[in-house]
């Protein structure tokens, strides 16, 4: 399995890349760490004229800490994620996540920046950095603007982004200390996609919820957050009651599509007990209990 | 279109200059143009790990990896793990620990397990079985593969294990 016949091109910047991306004739697409594109250019699902590869661009590297928020050039890899120390510190829930995407070699070449913008409902990023309020920051022909995570995702390999454009940096205000995390994935195997998966983010302030962020993986056309759950956790006591609601409001809230991880009602199911974990381990860890 | 790149790196050391269309996939240059057959294809689709290569100190899956994206590169392949006094001591450990049944994922996960060495000489079984599980074994035969690692990471680490003992904790 080859790719089919394209020019390449290696940007050396932003610029050149921008420039490339408007200047050249037929489709064009940019090339991050290639884990999901070669794939897609081998099965001919994807034909591009032209490859953009933006591996060689340093400032679309590296991760940051910026007035209260990170800064994560999109050509970070998920290896570099798990390795942070300032995402150790401020932000687990992304390295806890890169360590549940595909095998080491796999995340060694993939980046944030590509499973984030590739489109896929199954990859786990969107959802993620939906739950951390992240935000695109975008430059195309008509200059920067900023993209919020939240809405970006209009169905699948459909987003907020014009075929002139490229994004430059992800950002993400920084959780509030003593937050609990948790993304809990349910998988085949080792190195699969999420047959479903939920991300949390939760605050809590006298044993009571005071802010909650709950999204999920693989379980629509889109990331899905669930604003219903996150409304009925909302200034209440997280018990076991509330809990089990959750659970079932997040799986009522999904629109699953029958593929070789299961039936919808299979994944419905799984999405129900994904949120009724993450709640759980976000839960302990808000209340300074598991890491 | 596509006229062809000059892309030059080095393999084992070995500087190299090659000539390749851009949809060339690194595995294809190297086990058909450098004629190191040493890594091989398996699933074609980045599952399997029996295409890894070590790519500027990290291990990566050349079936999904241009050539055209190695300029300046350096690449290790399982032909450069020996060195000019026999096997490298991994090598010598899956032999020992009968780490191979049919071979076909064997240079795949030697070129891994190595690296893992490299950044890890101390590796617990937990780490050793996460940090290898891009690498798929045909045969299943997992325990011993593992076995293989552990004694390679103890006689690396200059204790020497004896003839007949397994490598466990
Ligand atoms: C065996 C295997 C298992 C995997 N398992 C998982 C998994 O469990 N979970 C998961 O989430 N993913 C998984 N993946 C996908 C992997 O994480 C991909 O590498 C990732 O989704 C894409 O990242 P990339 O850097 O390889 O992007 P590429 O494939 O290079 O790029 C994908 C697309 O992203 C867009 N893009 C990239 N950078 C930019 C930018 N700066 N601006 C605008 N658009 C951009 C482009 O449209 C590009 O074509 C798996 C992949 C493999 C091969
Ligand atoms: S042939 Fe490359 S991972 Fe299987
Ligand atoms: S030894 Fe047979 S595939 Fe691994």
């Amino acid at each position: 399995m080859i790719p089919g016949r394209f020019e390449y091109h290696a940007a050396s910047g932003v610029d050149e890349a921008l420039r490339l991306l408007s200047e050249l004739e037929g489709e064009r697409a940019l090339l991050a760490g290639g884990h999901s594109l070669l794939p897609m250019m081998k099965l001919r699902f994807a034909e591009p004229a032209h490859l953009i590869d933006l591996g060689k661009i340093t400032e679309l590297k590296g991760i940051r800490e910026e007035g209260g928020e990170l800064v994560i050039g999109p050509m970070t890899t998920e290896a570099e994620l798990l390795a942070s120390d300032v995402l150790a510190r401020r932000c687990p829930l992304l390295p806890e996540v890169a360590r549940q995407i595909a095998d080491p070699q796999v995340r060694n070449r993939g980046t944030l920046g590509g499973d984030a913008l590739h489109g896929d409902p199954a990859n786990d990023h969107p959802a993620v950095l939906t739950a951390l309020d992240a935000r695109f920051v975008i430059r195309g022909p008509r200059g920067q603007r900023e993209s919020a995570a939240d809405g970006f995702y209009l169905g699948p390999y459909l987003k907020d982004l014009g075929d002139d454009e490229l994004v430059t940096a992800i950002r993400i205000p920084i959780p509030a200390p003593g937050h609990g995390h948790a993304y809990c994935k349910l998988k085949r195997k080792t190195g699969d996609w999420a047959t479903a998966a939920a991300a949390c983010i939760l605050e809590l302030a006298e044993g009571r919820v005071q802010r909650v962020r709950l999204t999920l993986t693989n379980l629509g056309p889109t990331p899905i957050r669930v604003h219903d759950v996150e409304d009925l956790l909302t200034g209440e006591p997280l018990d076991a009651g509330r809990i089990e609601q959750a659970g079932q409001a997040a799986a009522a809230a999904t629109d699953p599509a029958e593929d070789l991880r299961g039936s919808p009602e299979y994944k419905a199911h799984v999405a129900g007990e994904m949120t009724r974990r993450a709640l759980r381990l976000a839960q302990e860890r808000a209340e300074g209990g598991a890491r | 279109m596509s006229d062809k790149v000059h892309v030059s790196f080095t393999v084992n050391g070995e500087a190299v200059d090659v000539l390749v269309d851009p949809r060339e996939l690194l595995i294809h240059t190297l086990r058909e143009r450098l004629r190191l057959t040493g890594a091989h294809i398996g699933c074609e689709t980045s599952h399997c790990g029996a295409c890894t290569v070590d790519l500027d100190g990290a291990s990566v899956k050349s079936c999904t990896v241009l050539t055209v994206q190695c300029q300046g590169a350096e690449l290790i392949t399982v032909e450069g793990l020996a060195g000019p006094d026999g096997l490298h001591p991994l090598q010598a450990a899956f032999v020992q620990e009968h780490g191979l049944q049919c071979g076909y994922c064997t240079p795949g996960m030697l070129v891994r397990g190595w690296r893992l060495l490299q950044d890890n000489p101390d590796p617990s079984e937990a780490e050793i079985r996460f940090e290898m599980a891009g690498n798929l074994c045909r045969c299943t035969g997992y325990q011993n593969i593992v076995r293989s690692v552990r004694r390679a990471a103890r006689e690396l680490r200059g204790e020497p294990v004896a003839e007949g003992e397994a490598a466990t904790e």
